[in-house]
């Protein structure tokens, strides 16, 4: 006999089944939610409270060699903010540091305290995994997964300036496999290699050709991974961070991004920091409602908001370009420029987003517009894109500017006004996100983007990761403090008291390849690469808890 | 009647002491005094364990005997007297606010790192970092005084924001290193890159030194706050020549990859 549970006489939001806030009882056997258990079955009293799947973070920077940089550029940051260490009965907790980017074991709890369970770690260089791997392995309590980068590769190029389209859909499931990565993901395609080779070179256009490689253009490298990625029927789509993030008048690169991929399925992510008007080197605009109307109308595209939180934060991508950018608009001196060998680029900056500053006032407007001008909450999700928008500990105060009007309003007063007047005025400013909404924008939304069948609802057969938080009239209380927190079965959060250690494991995807493959990639690693090919792809011992998610032919 | 320490027997590997420091110890009787906890290596072991506990708390604490392996004595206070018979080990004072801290001998490295206010005289010589942000702190420094009558060691008053810190000797490289605000005043000579990536601030000496391309000659003139200072440091005792009180100085601004906004007062022999 397995453990069991029965949470009886809470109101539940299960939006991916339809329930509404209905009071309900949910079976918990074995750490998974089943139809029914025994009657005398230990019981938590769930009355006047709320009831939750537990929340997904569809796109956050937690772990990895730039976490590891961010972490040791601000020791600052870490002496203010001390994570103790806890003795409990059964397990004790390990101590840590907080700031913008946690330590390993903090991120692990702090997740949990907020009643999240599932995190995707959204930027790793597959040459990176194994030291990812290992961050994991100290990253408690919530099950994690990374997107490897896969656009700016410089194998891949090769490939697909030769038009060998099905060596590149080897290659790609491949290095996924010898990961242990979740998807792909694209920064700024075709950005970084150019970046690496010239002084100041970027890409600025879909239809630019990139330096080196002359049939190569952005737009190029996009459809190519899209077709890939849809050949390989990965659960998740291509997560695409798109080019000219932050500059004023991307937009039209967004929409240009959105439109290419021809109805396919695809996820934009942070697309606040795309969704910009005005002339490049000029202060920007707002052109949120065109991004949002396009999304609306377009049922292939899944995107997060990456909405800004006004603090500090951590500017952490392998947008190198942009990353060398944001230096001429940090308060702070230090930054971090890098080059993952032939696969990525990489920036770090600490920065602050002050309320008085024009751009960083639009920036989280321009947030704001995308949620309330969103009619598919199940399409346009939660994420600060911790920590580069803010860290993923203030999205209970974003869940509150969402779901308090007057909140909300008090904030736009006090921000930057010449910013404010640039926003559209209308009804949609006076919407408020119900908690069915909030339910669908943590939880059940981003785990159905990320196709994780068993997360974000309660259904029987789902991991029984569960929040249960107090009704409370300030949201932010509500949402920062949840009563109990079940993460598969075993209860973390007893009475908002952190009673119970658990490790958490990998999802990860493994798509079938041709295992010739490898004798096409073998030779360039050995000639480029400063590892060895056997070394390369990571073992499975660096997963001793993990979950393959099967892909659309498994 | 003060409040005295006198240490039994010096320890092998630092203690860290933060409990010695009038705030924690006001009001308590001697046992109290002696299970307050202090860090030793990797465990936490009392003041009794280390030191004699005599006399009455009224707000000085006398500390006897070699404590040069105790840090951070004075962590955090804000009123009373510490005086140090002896030498101290590294972050004395670190982030007092108000109160004094008296080293008859010598402070190790971090003098009253982030102190808020209040004074530190150290009457021997001070390691590097005397008065200054911690690695990766914005602000260092934002009031007080810090007068060391010997030498100090590289980065002294690093990212001072106000306050005044006066070495009596001579001070080692990076003097005032990136500066907000504030005033550092050397009696003897100071290392290389004095001033380096200053905003604003004030940085005095009394002896030649080379300054950075960064730079630029202003003008020479006789600075009246200086007097001020300087009369201020000759009651506190430091050795202060009566041609430095009315003499010239040369006027450098700086940092120019900065603000240019800071200055080094360069005594004109």
């Amino acid at each position: 006999m397995g453990s069991t549970l029965r949470i009886v006489n809470g109101r539940v939001y299960d939006p991916a089944n339809d329930v509404d806030g209905k009071t309900r009882d949910i079976c918990i056997k074995d750490g998974k939610i089943v139809k029914s258990v025994p009657p005398k079955t230990k019981c938590i009293d769930a009355k006047g409270m709320v009831v939750m799947p537990g929340g997904v973070d569809i796109h956050c920077h937690i772990a990895g060699a730039k976490a590891n940089i961010a972490r040791k550029l601000q020791p600052d940051d870490h002496r203010r903010d001390v994570h103790p260490r806890l003795d409990l009965k059964k397990v004790n907790t390990r101590s840590g540091t907080g700031g913008t980017v946690p330590s390993t074991f903090t991120t692990g709890y702090r997740y949990a305290t907020m009643g999240y369970t599932t995190a995707m770690e959204a930027a790793v260089p597959p040459l990176l995994a194994r030291h990812t791997l290992d961050e994991f392995e100290d990253t408690p309590v919530i099950d994690k997964g990374f997107y490897i980068l896969m656009g700016n590769n410089v194998l891949l190029y090769q490939m697909l300036q030769e038009g060998r389209h099905e060596e590149i859909r080897n290659a790609v499931a491949w290095w996924l496999n010898a990961t242990k990565s979740y998807t792909t993901k694209l920064v700024n395609p075709g950005g970084d290699e150019p970046w690496k080779g010239h002084r100041n070179a970027t890409i600025t256009q879909l239809n630019d050709k990139i330096d080196g490689y002359e049939q190569l253009t952005p737009r190029k490298i996009i459809t190519s991974m899209v077709n890939t990625v849809e050949d390989l029927g990965l659960p998740h789509p291509v997560h695409i961070h798109c080019n000219n993030l932050g500059h004023s008048g991307n937009y039209k690169t967004t929409l240009e991004t959105m439109k290419a991929t021809g109805g396919r399925r695809i996820h934009i992510t942070h697309i606040q920091f795309h969704s910009y008007g005005g002339k490049p080197n000029e202060n920007p605009t707002s052109k949120a409602p065109q991004i949002a109307e396009y999304i609306n109308n377009n049922s292939n595209i899944t995107a997060d908001v990456g909405q800004v939180m006004f603090g500090r934060s951590t500017s952490m991508t392998a947008d190198a370009p942009l990353a060398w950018m944001l230096t001429r608009y940090s308060n702070d001196r230090r930054w971090v420029n890098a080059d993952t060998e032939c696969e990525s680029g990489c920036g770090i900056i600490p920065f602050a987003y002050q309320e008085q500053v024009y751009t960083h006032a639009l920036q989280w407007a321009i947030g704001l517009e995308l949620f309330l001008l969103s009619k598919d909450p199940w399409r346009m999700v939660l994420s600060t894109d911790h920590p580069n928008g803010g860290t993923f500990t203030s999205y209970p105060r974003l869940i509150r500017t969402l779901m308090d009007r007057e909140f909300r309003k008090q904030q736009m007063d006090s921000v930057n006004q010449k910013a404010v007047a640039k926003i559209k005025r209308g009804h949609h400013m006076e919407r408020e996100y119900t908690l069915q909404e909030i339910a669908i924008v943590t939880r059940a939304g981003p785990a159905r983007i990320l196709g994780l069948k068993n997360k974000g609802h309660l259904g029987p057969g789902a991991d029984a990761d569960i929040t249960i938080y107090d009704e409370h009239e300030d949201k932010e209380l509500m949402f920062s403090a949840p009563r109990y927190v079940l993460k598969s079965g075993h209860l973390i959060i007893d009475n908002h008291e952190f009673r119970n250690n658990h490790e958490g494991k990998i999802l990860h995807v493994a798509p079938g390849y041709d295992e010739g493959i490898k004798d096409v990639i073998r030779p360039f690693v050995e000639d480029f690469y400063t590892i060895k090919f056997d070394n390369y792809a990571v073992s499975d011992h660096y997963i001793p808890r993990h979950e393959v998610v099967p892909t659309a032919k498994q | 009647m003060s409040l005295k320490l006198t240490l039994k027997k010096k320890p092998t590997v630092p203690v860290e002491a933060e409990s010695i420091c009038p705030d924690k110890m006001e009001g308590l009787g001697l046992r109290d005094i002696a299970a307050l906890p202090v860090h030793h290596g990797n465990e936490t072991t009392t003041v009794g364990d280390f030191f004699k506990v005599t006399g009455k708390s009224n707000g000085e604490i006398r500390l006897e005997g070699d404590t040069s392996r105790f840090k951070m004595v004075g962590a955090a206070m804000s009123k009373g007297r510490i005086l140090i018979k002896g030498s101290v080990g590294q972050h004395v004072g670190v982030a007092m606010s108000g109160g004094e801290i008296v080293v008859t001998k010598n402070a190790d490295n971090w003098v009253g790192p982030e102190m808020s206010g209040g004074r530190i005289i150290v009457k021997g010589n001070a390691g590097h970092m005397v008065g200054c942000a911690y690695r990766g702190g914005q602000v260092g420094v934002t009031g007080g005084e810090i007068i060391v009558h010997g030498n100090a060691g590289n980065e002294t008053g690093n990212t001072m924001r106000d306050g005044l810190i006066a070495i009596g000797g001579n001070s080692g490289d990076f003097t005032g290193v990136g500066m907000l605000a504030g005033t550092v005043i050397v009696l003897g000579e100071m290392g290389q890159r004095t001033g380096a990536a200053m905003k604003r601030g004030t940085i005095v000496s009394m002896e030649d030194a080379e300054m950075l391309p960064t730079f630029t000659y202003a003008c020479s003139y006789r600075p009246n706050f200086l007097r001020l200072y300087l009369c201020h440091l000759r009651d506190l005792g430091l050795p202060i020549k009566d041609s430095w009180i009315g003499g010239s100085y040369h006027r450098w601004s700086g940092d120019s990859i900065e603000l240019n906004r800071g200055e080094a007062l360069i005594f004109d022999r």
